[in-house]
């Protein structure tokens, strides 16, 4: 009697310590992935010819990791699957998650700003998930708020203004001229940036905050107002080499080229900018990933969607080596040496295990043609050149792993 | 079945032609193939070809070469001897690298874009099968029997066994990031895949269908991530073998037997492809970034002369 109880207590416990295995060989290893994303209000684009509104932007390029994962999955017995959750701008994002968390869905991409993945993150629901950052860059998620359950897919405006001012100083233009929306993320932007100038030498000779009331991009004679206000605006500065514009936003950046008082080049926000992913990208296989998106989502990729890819992607990568669908191994398996990912971008991209930010190439590029590509060969580090973007270790207060 | 072993079939076409050495290299931006005096070692024409060659590959019989146009989805026919493209043959989208059947009757074509390996009947210029593989497609290798085709997919990272009777997957290989290349030991007893981003080679045991050795790089002063193998090519007595390295601008001479790198060769700038001269005794490597192919002395060990061809060149194939 005793023994029977035993021996079926020694089979429960086998069949919950390898949840994930397959029972039998012809079953499939299920991987649920949940793309959440909530509707943000955003301003209309200066240019014209970028779209107003891409409403599958970052769920296109998670479908198209979906199906990579599938046809991967296909070799292995993994049955991927995807879902879609949209939260409308006056919905509630952290009670979808908590609802899709409480139907036992572990893993999570979601496009969200600082605030709202950090409250996602912290559900008690969401302990044992996995959840990946695809769309707020906010330093202080690195930094100081890190979380053992979130993994950063997107880079932090950190490594983007590290790209940068590597750039800048493969150049020599070491005296920037920094001008600053005034907005939260533009003065975020303007932070890294300023920090970026500290840690690569560069001096920034004068700041100016351009303060303004938002416009239609759309005036017939629009033009002229502004030929004449951007020569005033960027007059009498100090000497510089470069202006490097602070525009989240995207109010004035786009302004600023060829009506600078000076004749200064543009970086930063715009002009010269620093990003995952563009369409004038197409080294590393790059050209492919470019060709399959747009068979997909018929038009270009953008970082948001390549964000989400990636992160699609990186899940399929830890399942297809571990063949395993369990957050915990998952984990593991992420911020463990083994874990690398091919992503167009010349070499393996990993996880800072203190933050768990992936650790990645960053592209500059100038409206129609990639400019180049940092970390920069002349700046070198201890463990890879890649963590010469963005926060090192010693200036984390974060110790995941 | 009558066999004539190698070295007898090389005196048999050395006695009957007493023509020189070909190296065609293809030149992925300039959208030409080089033609090489392979005894001189001068560039001796350009030819115009189809948008972004890349994968080239020469018939049985020596008389054409096979050029995958990726851009324009065809694989041109080159003759040999007239350098004129004589032919061209449908592909499937965005051809990369391929193989020829030992009987040479058949191309086994690598479609990056889709997902799939086209089987192309020579004689007819047909699509005889589409196979649906793993994402981006791109290494490929045959068994010397030609039951087996294996196809690398650089996203999916896997080495796909195909059953070429029944163009069936029979097996799936995972090995290291963007596998790229697929190259079968002689004996037919292994395949090496290179992983560029892994930046290893997988040893596969053709019977087992099972990753045996992975050869990993490391050269002093060279960042590892700058150690990015493609082209592979194996010596028919498995002696050595040579990897090219890509922007680590080398190529490693690998013991065939125990895997153990014994050397590193300066080559140009990111190396890309390989291709032995027929004896053996030369290999050339074509050089993406410096516009030149590096010519090694097989015996000597040594990188005897680079020679300038077109813009970015990737493929290369030699004819004795």
């Amino acid at each position: 009697m005793h023994l029977d109880r035993l021996a079926i207590l020694g089979l429960v416990s086998l069949i919950a310590t390898a949840p994930s295995m397959p029972a039998r060989a012809d079953e499939k290893l299920a991987v649920e992935i949940v793309y959440l994303a909530q509707d943000v209000e955003r301003l209309a684009p200066l240019s014209l010819l970028d779209p107003v509104e891409i409403p599958d932007e970052g769920l296109a390029g998670a479908r198209l990791g979906q199906k990579d994962n599938q046809t991967t999955g296909g070799f292995l017995g993994h049955d991927y699957r995807l879902d879609d959750v949209s939260v409308p701008m006056e919905g509630d994002p952290v009670e979808a998650a908590r609802d899709v968390l409480g139907r036992g869905k572990a893993i999570l991409v979601v496009d969200a700003p600082a605030d709202t993945i950090l409250a996602i993150a912290d559900l008690p629901e969401a302990e044992d998930a996995l959840i990946f950052n695809v769309g707020a860059e906010d330093d202080r998620l690195r930094t100081d708020d890190c979380r053992a359950n979130l993994f950063h897919i997107v880079p932090s405006r950190a490594m983007k203004a590290d790209a940068l001012a590597q750039y800048l100083a493969w150049k020599r233009w070491r005296n920037w001229l920094l001008i600053h929306g005034t907005a939260g993320p533009d003065l975020l932007m303007k932070a890294a940036l300023e920090r970026s100038a500290t840690k690569f030498g560069a001096k920034i000779v004068e700041t100016r905050a351009y303060e303004y009331e938002a416009t239609a991009r759309r005036t017939d004679s629009g033009h002229v107002q502004i030929q004449t206000q951007m020569p005033v605006f960027t007059q009498n500065a100090a000497a510089h080499d470069v202006i490097v514009v602070a525009d989240e936003s995207d109010v004035f950046g786009e302004y600023l080229p060829y009506r600078t008082w000076d004749a200064d080049p543009v970086t930063g926000t715009h002009g010269l900018m620093p990003t995952a992913w563009h369409r004038s990208h197409e080294q590393w296989g790059g050209t492919q990933m470019q060709g399959r998106f747009e068979d997909s989502a018929g038009r270009w990729m953008t970082e948001k969607d390549y964000a989400a890819w990636l992160a699609v992607r990186t899940v399929g990568e830890a399942v297809t080596r571990t063949n395993s669908a369990d957050a915990k191994a998952l984990h593991d398996y992420l911020v463990s040496d083994q874990f690398e990912i091919a992503a167009f971008k010349g070499e393996g991209l990993t996880f800072r295990t203190w933050n768990q930010q992936m650790r990645q190439p960053v592209l500059l590029v100038a409206p129609r043609m990639l400019v180049s590509v940092s970390p920069q060969e002349e700046f070198l580090h201890q463990r890879t050149p890649l963590d010469t973007l963005g926060f090192d270790q010693p200036e984390s207060t974060c110790a995941l792993n | 079945m009558k066999t004539v072993t190698a070295p007898a079939l090389l005196a048999l076409l050395l006695a009957s032609t007493a023509e020189a050495r070909t190296i065609f290299v293809s030149n992925e931006k300039g959208n030409s193939i080089s033609i090489v005096d392979g005894d001189t070692l001068e560039l001796i024409k350009e030819v115009p070809v189809g948008q972004r060659p890349r994968g080239i590959e020469l018939g049985k019989d020596g008389r054409h070469l096979y050029i995958c146009a990726s851009d324009d989805d065809t694989i041109e026919v080159m003759d040999t001897e007239t350098f004129e493209i004589v032919d061209s043959m449908p592909s499937g989208p965005d051809p990369e690298l391929m193989v020829i059947s030992p009987d040479g009757k058949t191309i086994y074509v690598a479609n990056e874009d889709d997902n799939l390996v086209t089987v192309v009947d020579i004689e007819s210029g047909t699509v005889a099968s589409e196979i649906p593989v793993g994402v981006e497609p791109e290494g490929m290798g045959v068994s010397p029997d030609g039951t087996t085709v294996v196809n690398t997919s650089e996203t999916t990272n896997m080495a796909h066994f195909i059953d070429t009777g029944t163009h069936e997957i029979t097996d799936n290989v995972l090995v290291d990031q963007r596998p790229r290349f697929a190259q079968y030991t002689a004996d037919g007893e292994q395949i090496w895949v290179s992983a560029e981003i892994g930046g290893t080679v997988s040893v596969i045991d053709d019977a087992a269908r099972d990753v045996v050795h992975k050869i990993t790089f490391a050269i002093p002063g060279v960042p590892p991530e700058a150690i990015q193998p493609v082209g592979v090519r194996i010596m028919s007595d498995r002696s050595k073998a040579y990897v090219a390295l890509g922007p680590s601008n080398r190529v490693a001479v690998v013991d065939g037997r125990t895997y153990e790198v014994l050397d590193y060769l300066l080559v140009g700038q990111r190396v890309w492809q390989l291709a032995f001269s027929p004896d053996e005794k030369m290999l050339y490597a074509t050089n993406g970034v410096s516009n030149d192919i590096s010519v090694i002395d097989v015996d000597a060990g040594k990188v005897t002369k680079s020679v300038a061809v077109g813009r970015f060149p990737w493929g290369v194939a030699v004819k004795d």
